[in-house]
């Protein structure tokens, strides 16, 4: 507790340089992976091919993406930008599939209602499609911000500043309490973050509670083909 | 490609590999920690996870234990280990176990949970004892999905093996580590090329694995499942318990 109260002045730095690292790469990947979840839903083939891609991405252990993206995109290791393009990249890998699945769970008899109602493809998309896919969207977007959150302090080994650093320092210092300092902030700002989120889909998605109960969507009956690509 | 073409010439050239921190070294070295840890993992986690989804008791425990570990900081808990038992590999092999439990927990606990109770009940109803309905039943049923929770795990600990590095002088890590102090960029490309064909070959492995071990009869009912009424189950299951997180 001691080392905590000596340093919070450092703590509450790194709190908010891990915050501005999080959270454009969750807003990058939850738009990003919206159309191309979207587009996974509508063509069969490109189902098959981005899912697959998006699990490939997901396999890549996240130090060696660290370290192999900047060979591609020209950024330093140890830039921030490269963290952020990173992470942006596994949110997709992880927004993607949800994302389909969200769509998959709009009843195709909503789907023909609205285009007898006249409703363009574009205009039934943003009125109709994606506010009932929002649900399930969110679910994803939780999962995309804890392990974000959590990623983060991964880059710290190479040099990027974040709440991890805590763990580096700590760990070279031989402080405990640093690292359990770091431990605690990263969980309770991903807890946090969720809470805004949950909170956010309580005021856009308010057809959410009470649809919610006893409806079976396609996504909850997929545990089956969790792991595997489609 | 200047870059990719040095990583490719460190990685072919024979003399990275031979001796005691040669790429053969450390690759083993690699292999032989992720393959101790997931066992380990396993024979904690898979137990636990069947009786729980053979139950239907301790879900909660379940769902906390797979959910709450989510938020964990995989560089924290190694860290934290390493300051309390010391340099060696003692501290890692702990601390990978612990993060490996989650996914295998919640793959075993979805596999048999994911199982039609009318399938259950109609085995029991013919006689079968607890242990057949296990052995019989739930297992090759939902073995497929226990083996993705396996596949998830085997990733996360061949990713995190690779932060070990940094607290131990063990697997393919070290080269990145090593790599940034020397400031030779082809050595910490070349490493990190290697370690994500492994996880991609593991990564394949494993998706054939869960190919084959789905018996013929899920396959066929899975697909013809449009048009049938919905398994019983005794909950629905949420997708996102038996994925881990990419570390």
């Amino acid at each position: 507790m001691n080392w905590l109260v000596q340093n919070l002045g450092l703590v509450g730095e790194l709190l908010l340089v891990h915050l501005a690292l999080s959270v454009p790469a969750i807003i990058l990947s939850f738009v990003i992976a919206i159309p191309i979840g979207y587009l996974a839903h509508r063509q069969r083939w490109a189902r098959g091919v981005l899912l697959t891609l998006c699990g490939v991405l997901y396999a890549i252990p996240s130090l060696a993406l660290f370290i192999a993206l900047p060979a591609i995109t020209g950024f330093g290791i140890r830039s921030p930008l490269n963290l952020v393009v990173a992470l942006t990249l596994y949110g997709i890998a992880v927004m993607v599939r949800t994302a389909a699945d969200a769509f998959d769970a709009v009843s195709p008899d909503t789907r023909l209602a609205a285009t007898a109602m006249g409703y363009s493809a574009a205009g039934r998309f943003w009125a109709v499609e994606l506010p009932l896919a929002g649900p399930v969207l969110l679910a994803g977007l939780r999962v995309v911000i804890v392990s974000t959150v959590s990623l983060v302090t991964v880059g710290a080994v190479i040099g990027v500043q974040s709440l991890g650093s805590l763990f580096t320092d700590g760990f070279q210092r031989g402080i405990v309490a640093e690292i359990v300092t770091g431990i605690v902030a990263t969980m309770v700002l991903a807890l946090v973050l969720d809470a805004l989120s949950v909170l956010a889909g309580r005021l856009l998605l308010p057809w959410a509670r009470r649809a919610a109960p006893g409806r079976r969507s396609s996504s909850q009956a997929a545990p089956i083909e969790a792991g595997e690509p489609a | 490609m200047n870059l990719f073409a040095d990583a490719i010439a460190w990685l072919l050239d024979p003399a990275n590999w031979g001796g005691p921190s040669g790429i053969s070294a450390r690759l083993l070295q690699h292999l032989a920690v992720s393959a101790v840890v997931l066992v380990i993992a396993a024979v904690i986690a898979l137990p636990i996870g069947g009786l729980i989804g053979h139950t239907g008791r301790g879900k909660q425990l379940a769902v906390m234990v797979s959910g709450g570990l989510r938020a964990l900081p995989t560089l924290g808990v190694l860290t934290l280990f390493g300051l309390w038992l010391g340099i060696g590999l003692r501290a890692p092999v702990l601390a990978l176990v612990i993060l490996a439990i989650p996914p295998l927990l919640a793959g075993a606990y979805a596999g048999f949970e994911s199982v039609d109770r009318r399938t259950v009940d109609a085995a029991r109803a013919m006689g079968m004892r607890e242990t057949q309905i296990v052995g019989k039943v739930e297992l090759p049923i939902g073995l497929p999905i226990v083996v993705g929770g396996i596949r998830s795990a085997a990733l996360q600990v061949i990713a995190t093996a690779m932060l070990a590095a940094y607290l131990a002088d063990v697997g393919l890590g070290r080269f990145i580590f090593e790599g940034l102090k020397t400031r030779d960029y082809a050595q910490m490309l070349g490493a990190s090329l290697l370690v994500i064909l492994l996880a991609l070959v593991v990564d394949g492995a494993f998706a054939l694995l869960q190919r084959l071990v789905t018996p013929t009869g899920v396959r066929l009912a899975r697909s013809a499942r449009t048009g049938t009424e919905p398994a019983r189950k005794r909950t629905p299951a949420r997708r996102t318990i038996t994925e881990g997180n990419p570390v």
